[in-house]
């Protein structure tokens, strides 16, 4: 039985998919930081990348959010999703557990607007801080930004 | 009285600070350094999550702190970082990276592009690995196709990116040296690396941003004669290669500046999901191409050197001793290179040939289709990773049945490696800042994307 099985056994509203020969967890919200904690006594010791993935015309829990784990003892993969509400979309960090998933979480704040509960530092940090909106949500448009420097090309 | 009534004319020129912009200035307030923080934050920013093995004992004048701002225009920042350091003297306490601006949105960018479009946009994120970002992005869409590229074009992609590693790691190591004192390092860094760079331009067009690894296999076959241009940088190379060392290696200077300087220890790596020559540099034996080998790597042999200590000086030798093994992969791809197709024999993904468009009609309307439409990708979602010189970099790709990716997120190695460094930095003098964050190595067209 390999490890990312029998951690999945653990867990009975967790589901292992297989999408293109990489395992996939699908668990639910109030699960993710129990789940995650496991899969790091299991081995799994970096995590590689959060990120998330906006559903918005095609789920009506909007938002997925994907995390990439790696264990370097097994050699092994896993990617675990969970999904966030529409409103108020909250999911637990995995800063307590992996302190790499720090700048990736607020990244993904930042261009999702997904809160990371119990991340210690959850500001934007590719946008300005004073900056409206999440730039990557399907429903944020790609358009023009006024520049600061605009009047300079009235010189005559 | 001719001059007077020129005098009068209004000539509507904004002066800065002479009147209020309409416009908020932008401020990164909620993503600075303060002087009062919460107990969570201190613990990042004095780099103590991990492991806490600086100490205290330096000598410090009355106590008094202060913060120090460094960058985004700084030339030793490798671009737009913006670090603030909170110094007790001579001595770095805390610091906290600031980082986007370079940020434009190319996850965005690549949700309005077609898949065959979307080499132009990946290219651009790590501009010294280009070759690497494209082979990351091409992996994943053949992955969601379930297309197989032909031997020739996994050889010639290999040849391609290790010969982007020696040249990435010649800059690394060019900045290194400038950043420290040795100029001339750089001088020689940069020379050659156009070696390099003349190589992939002579068969991609292109210096940089090559746009050349397409899904399906790469834009054209290797130029004439590119066995002898080969053969040309391996012989130069290690004669250069031992130059560096003469300078360098037994550099009391350099070595002063190098060793002992920005030390991180396996347990931080890991945790901080540090990859490449930096986690290497610590001793934690991990390559992405012998773990997860992609592209018929694992045919070529090759070893993967590892430092100890992981200070500035391991990690300036584990690049070095990178650029010899891949120039043995490059050697090894050069006498196996296998014949046949550059690019899949799947009409569906490879434009016709350029001779039989001006013959066939179907032809041209299958070429014009292709690069105006772009091929459709089966709903599915998947992460590949491939070996960068700066770490693990993947891409997670989501489609969902179209021609355009309904979600592309690069995971950038410099932008996870950058955020250790308050870990490097704690309690070091703010002298060898220059020193740690050029041993890092991060391209910030990465970092922002």
């Amino acid at each position: 039985m390999r490890i990312v099985e029998k951690l999945v056994a653990e867990f009975e509203q967790v589901t292992l998919e297989d999408s293109h020969g990489q395992d996939v967890a699908r668990v639910e919200n109030a699960d993710w930081l129990g789940f995650a904690s496991s899969a790091k006594a299991a081995g799994f010791e970096v995590c590689v990348d959060v990120t998330v993935v906006d559903r918005m015309r095609s789920r009506p829990e909007r938002y997925e959010v994907v995390a990439n784990l790696l264990s370097m003892q097994h050699r092994a993969r896993l990617r675990m999703i969970t999904t966030a509400p529409r409103q108020e979309p909250v999911v637990a960090s995995l800063v307590p557990l992996w302190p790499g998933a720090d700048f990736a979480e607020r990244e993904a704040y930042d261009m999702f607007g997904v809160v990371f509960e119990g991340h210690p530092d959850l500001t934007r940090i590719l946008m300005p801080d004073d900056w409206e909106g999440h730039p990557l949500r399907k429903d944020f448009g790609v358009g023009s930004v006024p520049v600061q420097f605009k009047a300079s090309h009235q010189v005559n | 009285m001719s001059d007077e009534t020129k005098s009068t004319e209004t000539v509507d020129l904004w002066i800065a600070g002479t009147e209020e912009s309409q416009f908020a200035p932008t401020d990164e307030g909620a993503q600075e350094i303060s002087a009062e923080e919460s107990e969570s934050r201190l613990d990042a920013q004095f780099g103590r999550v991990v492991e806490d093995d600086y100490l205290f004992d330096e000598v410090v004048d009355d106590g008094e702190r202060m913060i120090v701002n460094m960058g985004p225009q700084h030339p030793s920042t490798h671009g737009v970082l913006r670090l603030q350091l909170e110094l007790e003297g001579e001595i770095i306490r805390r610091s906290k990276p600031i980082i986007g601006y370079l940020h434009t949105g190319m996850e965005k960018t690549a949700e309005g592009l077609t898949f065959s479009q979307g080499t132009t946009n990946v290219t651009r994120m790590d501009y010294l690995a280009p070759l690497h970002g494209e082979l990351a992005y091409c992996l994943a869409v053949e992955e969601l196709m379930g297309v197989e590229v032909p031997p020739r074009a996994d050889a010639i992609r290999i040849l391609m990116t290790e010969l982007n590693r020696v040249s990435s790691h010649l800059v690394a190591l060019a900045t290194n040296g400038m950043d420290i004192g040795a100029v001339s390092m750089m001088i020689y860094g940069f020379r050659e690396r156009e070696l390099i760079l003349d190589f992939l331009e002579k068969t991609t067009g292109l210096r940089m941003n090559h746009n050349y690894i397409r899904p399906g296999g790469v834009a054209a076959d290797l130029h004439p004669g590119w066995k002898d241009d080969i053969a040309v940088i391996l012989e130069e190379m290690p004669i250069r290669f031992a130059q560096y060392d003469d300078l360098l290696r037994n550099n009391p200077i350099w070595l002063s500046r190098t060793k002992g300087v920005g030390v991180i220890t396996p347990e931080e790596a890991i945790g901080y999901a540090i990859t490449g020559p930096a986690l290497r540099a610590t001793g934690v034996d991990w390559d992405l191409r012998k773990a997860f080998p992609y592209s018929g790597i694992e045919n070529y042999e090759f070893d993967v050197p590892l430092g100890s200590k992981g200070d500035v000086y391991d990690r300036y030798r584990v690049r070095v001793d990178e650029m010899h093994e891949s120039l043995k992969i490059v050697e090894q791809v050069m006498d196996a290179m296998p014949k046949g197709d550059y690019r899949v024999d799947d009409r569906k993904v490879t434009p016709p040939p350029r001779a039989r468009i001006d013959e066939s009609m179907e032809a041209l309307i299958h070429h014009f289709k292709l690069f105006t439409e772009g091929f459709k990708v089966p709903e599915g979602e998947t992460y590949v990773a491939v070996e960068s010189p700066r770490g693990e970099l993947g891409c997670y790709l989501v489609s969902d049945g179209g021609a355009m990716p309904y979600r592309m997120h690069t995971r950038a190695p410099s932008f996870a490696n950058l955020q250790a460094l308050p870990i490097t930095m704690a309690d070091s003098l703010m002298a060898d800042t220059v020193a740690t964050i050029a041993s890092m190595d991060p391209v910030m067209g990465d970092v922002d994307r």
